[in-house]
């Protein structure tokens, strides 16, 4: 069999093959359900009320979907350029630390001033963590995927490092976490008495924000051409690797904000369980989106339902809610292979 | 493999009405071919002729819509270069199938011995292609690492491969496109042993002289169908030059104007890098001149053309743009002083296929006031000058936004043509600016480098085709391990002189 | 004790080559992959579904050999998987690889609660036995790491001897090299690519799923959550380590195992005076550490990460 690119895709073959891949991810879940000696049907049905059934149920997933925007805003940046940033969850630990180390009465200011000048702090400290694999890249030829992976762990551990030592909680009763952040650099909550708070609306801005750089602006423009073809972006005088430079600040910088805002807004403090693997799922979220920045909030919007919808459902089925991670998983693939389908045309002979 | 049968009236090798087709494209169209025993058959034609996709139906890569092909009398399945290998067909790849990771040993006997083997047997494989190297003259070692073979050699290594699995019928795609004409005529000395030798061969060319030389009967495909064929004692040149390209084109011939001031100057200029690096060369580029360099590929025209873009700066010499000396260098650099450079490579270098027409002309300027203000890019005067360029430079394009790689070559190199000679250049670095374009853009590219030139830029035309280079030139210098000769004017030497220059005989004594 | 002596004692040694053990095999999985051009990042959660496949079919009353098996069946499984999106569809191998990994994990997970719902504690398994390899065991210091291990252990070592001979040695070994480094060449020799690099990924995922049943049929005697714990990605960085041969990437593992065993140690004579989580830290360190020394020097397979399209050159 070949592959031969088909000149401009249908616009049916761009609708059709996605709900192809749903379908096909639906399929594989259904089975597994079956396998759990459920029946697939109400199952989903039950997802779907968690995700979305009542409002408490949207609010949960909007705010379940705010770190993903955050991780899914990086990926998509940096995937865009070709820097292969999966070490989202470290920059989002990252911002935490910040968040927590500034937010706790070390500066003294009032909200308004405070609350920009630490999600700079958190953003320059996310950058960073991505500048090194960057810059390991660019000078040394070190495949950044592994780097950024193994950066995940080692940043993991400093946490926990953090959270027995200098960080602790003297209050704590011996838990490894950190004080809670003082109430000035706290995000408020959209809705009283609900936990959905202004993170969102801060990672809709941001997703607005990437969507004008990569579209309206020459970094926009450079980092698509480095993605596309490094070579020929280097012959043309774009500076390619100054290029994955920006691009490494502005991924982590974004990565970093999910852990802000979880801290922040959500949790109020620092604990070892902040991410259940939001930088990992950031990935597939910036797939479903096709690195798309405003495609980004609602693919992560997607999964979080699927997330908040498994873990109701679960309680009420006695599906294990993993399922959830199972059905995330398998719409990545399905939706790259029906992305490659749907611009490639297969011939046998 | 089969061995010939002795019935000499019978084709060795038959094709019939091979069609394919690429889409909307005919590659090829009902085409006709017969190979007899001990024959050279030539198949001549342009670039996109349709010559490598036969060669690739014949060879299993593709598979034809329609016809047939037969080898001694037995079909051959299509679609399977294996059905191909065990009729007893060899080919020889224009771009080598070697891996550098394997010896000369390991790369001939690849794919020869029983996958499930649990020993690869190294002592009978060596003992055979001494063997064969012996009846062929064809000397290799078989224990050096493909990597560290030249290409001459890399080239005997694939003969080889066909020979040691019996191959009865060779297929050469562009043989000599990477040889020094002495290389070339020792290949042709080794075609007329194996066809001695009751071999079969068919020889795909563009090159007329070539054919001229070697083939026993030529067949010229056109647009992807038979134009005509001719056995080679009874044509001429002429005559096959107009089949070829089935219409009357006079390839432009750049009239001497006096020269003006140096341009670009390179004084014992020595490089660091990959590959084929400078040695000590000094180069003058002057207003209103055609600075040609002729060479073998591979003896340091890809760091020449590195330099003059600005991926790398000289390691050691002096380097003199327009009347000052360099001290830094990149790309950017460059283009500010007003170098247009049309590289060696369109797809991989000169453009980014997946971005659109649009994006890929504003590629060398989109910092320029006329493109962006502020850090944002203006898209409507970028689409303006898309369109300019495609109607200035006569390029086929559906639209601004369609994806570059859409493009045919000849377009795609229009294209480039039109974003490098736009800005008014001063010195123009044109590095293989026709290879693997049809007649008609060869002719079109080569009218606006010398109207680029009578404009008064100073123009270096780097090209392995000898001819390219000795039409377009006022001025010519041969390039050889890393070394120039000093410039020679047009018609100072003769062709047999250059082609011992290229070999890298008697450049010290050149001047 | 102090930190030098440590390295003279046998329990020192017999650890390191237990923690090289799942290493050396997931490393032998990923260079054949690497070898035939294709890089594949699903070797995480292989290893987890190894893991888990492995010590689930004990669980459920198997035979130990069965339970490698079964896992090696389960790698090859997500291995034809990745292999289908990656070869013939020529998918990027940065992605479907992750997409292998986070599916193979919440996979396994999945099962483990399907499996079982109620447990808080991990049920355990009587796992591989040490078997002392007579008189060689006897030698001191060297004799118990190397020749009283359990089988899986020598199995490892074996799997480098073959892994060494087939690529080498052996026709097959020829070609699989050959479709890593420039894949036209074993086209136009009649072989098939797609087929080449397929087993080549099916096996290599096999090996690393045994190197994920090590863990929890010999190293320890049940499954956890995250005990693979980034040991795959690690053994990415072994393979670029030992320049894609299987000699030099047994070296790696074994040093980098000894590493780890001696921070272990060097951890409980420090007393507490430096975190724990700096020595946890060091393998991970030590592995990017080693990428920067090696990243410029290796020559890596130039067909590596570049899917390949019939008749295409």
């Amino acid at each position: 069999m070949r592959l031969e690119a088909k000149p401009r895709p249908s616009m049916a073959m761009l609708v059709l093959y996605p709900v192809g891949a749903v379908a096909v991810t639906l399929v594989v879940t259904s089975l597994l359900v079956l396998a759990a000696g459920a029946s697939p049907l109400p199952v989903f049905v039950l997802v779907a009320k968690g995700a979305a059934g009542s409002q408490f149920a949207l609010l949960e997933t909007l705010t379940r979907a705010t770190p993903l925007i955050f991780t899914g805003l990086a990926v998509a940046v940096a995937f865009r350029a070709k820097l292969w940033n999966i070490g989202a969850e470290a920059q989002l630990y990252i911002g935490g630390v910040v968040t927590v180390v500034l937010g706790t009465g070390a500066l003294p200011l009032p909200a308004p001033i405070l609350i920009p000048v630490i999600m700079i702090a958190v953003m320059v400290a996310g950058g960073l963590m991505l500048l090194g694999p960057a810059i390991l890249k660019t000078r040394f030829g070190v495949d950044e995927v592994v780097t950024t992976l193994l950066l995940n762990f080692i940043v993991l551990l400093f946490v926990s490092m953090l959270l027995e030592g200098v960080l602790k909680d003297p209050m704590g009763l011996g838990w490894p976490q950190s004080q809670m952040v003082a109430a000035d650099a706290r995000l408020p909550r959209i809705i009283q008495g609900r936990r959905f708070h202004y993170g969102f609306v801060i990672a809709l801005v941001a997703a607005f924000a990437i969507w004008f750089i990569m579209k309206k602006t020459t970094l926009g423009y450079e980092m698509r051409a480095v993605g596309h073809n490094p070579q020929a972006a280097r012959f043309a005088g774009i500076p390619v690797n100054g290029v994955l430079m920006k691009t490494a600040l502005i991924s982590g910088g974004l990565a970093a904000l999910a852990g802000f805002s979880e801290v922040a807004g959500l949790k109020g403090n620092l604990t070892l369980d902040l991410s259940p693997g939001f930088g990992y799922t950031g990935i597939v979220v910036a797939m479903l989106a096709m690195l798309n920045p405003l495609g980004v909030v609602a693919a992560a919007i997607f999964v979080a339902g699927i997330f908040v919808g498994a873990d109701a459902m679960s309680r009420a089925a006695g599906v294990p809610s993993y399922i959830a991670d199972v059905m995330v998983a398998t719409s990545l693939l399905t939706m790259v292979t029906a992305i490659m389908l749907s611009r490639y045309r297969i011939r046998w002979r | 493999m089969s061995t010939a049968p002795s019935d000499s009236a019978q084709p060795v090798l038959r094709l019939s009405g091979i069609t394919k087709r690429f889409g909307a494209l005919v590659a090829n169209d009902a085409i006709d071919l017969t190979l007899e025993r001990g024959e050279v058959v030539a198949l001549l034609g342009e670039n996109g002729a349709g010559k490598t996709t036969l060669m690739n139906i014949l060879f299993g890569h593709y598979v034809a819509d329609e016809g047939s092909v037969t080898a001694f009398g037995q079909p051959i399945a299509p679609g399977d270069p294996r059905a191909a290998l065990d009729a007893g067909i060899g080919m020889v790849h224009q771009h080598f199938t070697l891996a550098d990771n394997m010896t000369v040993l390991e790369n001939i006997a690849l794919g020869t011995q029983s996958a499930w083997s649990w020993r690869f047997d190294r002592r009978g494989a060596r003992a055979r292609i001494a063997e064969l190297a012996r009846d062929f003259g064809l000397a290799v070692d078989p224990d050096k690492p493909v990597s560290a073979l030249a290409v001459g050699e890399r080239q005997r290594v694939e003969i080889l491969k066909a020979l040691y699995r019996e191959a009865r019928i060779l297929i050469l795609d562009e043989p000599t496109a990477v040889l020094t004409p002495g290389e070339t005529e020792a290949l042709f000395r080794t075609l007329k042993l194996l066809v001695a030798k009751g071999l079969s061969i068919i020889f795909i060319s563009h090159k007329l002289n070539e054919v001229m030389a070697v083939s026993d009967r030529v067949v010229v495909l056109r647009g992807g169908k038979v134009a005509g064929e001719r056995v080679t004692d009874e044509t001429t040149r002429q005559e096959l030059a107009a089949l070829m390209v089935g219409r009357e084109i006079v390839l432009p011939q750049a009239e001497p104007r006096a020269p003006g001031p140096v341009l670009l100057e390179l004084t014992g200029v020595s490089t660091n890098g990959e590959g084929t690096q400078l040695d000590d060369v000094s180069l003058e580029l002057r207003a209103g001149v055609i600075t040609g360099l002729a060479g073998v590929s591979g003896n340091g025209q890809g760091a020449i053309a590195d330099l003059l873009s600005g991926m790398i700066a000289p390691s050691g010499g002096t380097m003199v743009v327009a009347g000052e000396r360099i001290t830094e260098w990149s790309p950017r650099d460059a283009l500010a002083r007003g170098i247009a450079r049309i590289p060696e490579d369109r797809h991989a270098v000169g453009s980014i296929a997946d971005m659109s027409v649009m994006e890929n002309v504003i590629s060398e300027r989109y910092r320029d006031p006329q493109f962006s203000r502020r850090g944002l890019v203006d898209w409507h005067a970028a689409r303006a000058f898309a369109e300019k360029l495609v109607r200035d430079y006569e390029v086929k394009c559906p639209s601004p936004d369609a994806r570059i790689r859409l493009l045919s070559g000849g377009n795609m190199q229009k294209l480039i043509l039109g974003r490098a000679l736009d800005p008014q250049p001063v010195v123009i670095l044109a590095n293989q600016p026709t290879r693997g374009l049809d007649i008609g853009a060869v002719s079109y590219v080569h009218e606006r480098l010398i109207e680029a030139r009578d404009r008064g830029a100073a123009v270096l035309l780097i090209s392995e085709d000898l001819d390219e280079v000795l039409r377009l030139s006022d001025r010519v210098h041969v390039i050889s391990k890393g070394r120039l000769t000093p410039a020679f004017a047009r018609g100072e030497r003769s062709l047999a002189q250059l082609g011992e220059l290229m070999a890298g005989h008697g450049m010290e004594n050149a001047a | 004790m102090d930190a030098f002596e440590i390295l003279f004692t046998a329990s020192f040694w017999v650890a390191a080559i237990r923690i090289a053990s799942p290493l050396i095999f997931a490393t032998m999985g990923e260079l054949i992959c690497e070898r035939a051009g294709v890089l594949n990042l699903g070797i995480e959660g292989i290893m987890v579904a190894g893991a888990f496949a492995g010590w689930v079919t004990v669980y459920a009353g198997g035979d130990l050999w069965m339970g490698v098996a079964i896992a090696a069946l389960a790698g090859a499984m997500f291995g034809l998987l990745h292999g289908t999106l990656t070869v013939p569809l020529g998918l990027s191998q940065h992605v479907v690889g992750i997409g292998i990994t986070l599916l193979a994990t919440s996979l396994t997970y999945f099962t483990y609660r399907v499996v079982l719902p109620q447990v808080s504690s991990p049920p355990r398994i009587e796992p591989f036995r040490n078997w002392a390899v007579p008189y060689l065991s006897d030698i001191p210091i060297l004799g118990p790491a190397l020749f009283n291990q359990t089988p899986l252990t020598y199995l490892a070592f074996v799997t480098v001897a073959v892994v060494a001979w087939v690529l080498y040695r052996t026709p097959l070994g020829l070609a699989v090299r050959a479709a890593g480094e420039n894949p036209a060449a074993v086209e136009a020799q009649g072989m098939s690519v797609t087929a080449i690099r397929m087993g080549a990924v099916m096996v290599g995922s096999a090996l690393m799923a045994v190197g994920g049943a090590f863990l929890t049929m010999s190293a320890f005697n049940s499954f956890f959550f995250e005990m693979v714990n980034g040991r795959g990605w690690i053994c990415i960085a072994l393979v670029v380590f030992g320049s894609w041969r299987p000699g030099k990437a047994l070296l790696g593992a074994i040093l980098f195992a000894a590493f780890d065993a001696y921070q272990v140690r060097l951890q409980q004579i420090t007393g507490g005076v430096v975190p724990y989580q700096i020595f946890l830290m060091m393998p991970y360190v030590l592995s990017i550490l080693a990428l920067v020394v090696m990243a410029r020097r290796a020559t890596y397979p130039k067909a590596l990460m570049i899917p390949y399209q019939k008749g295409e050159r």
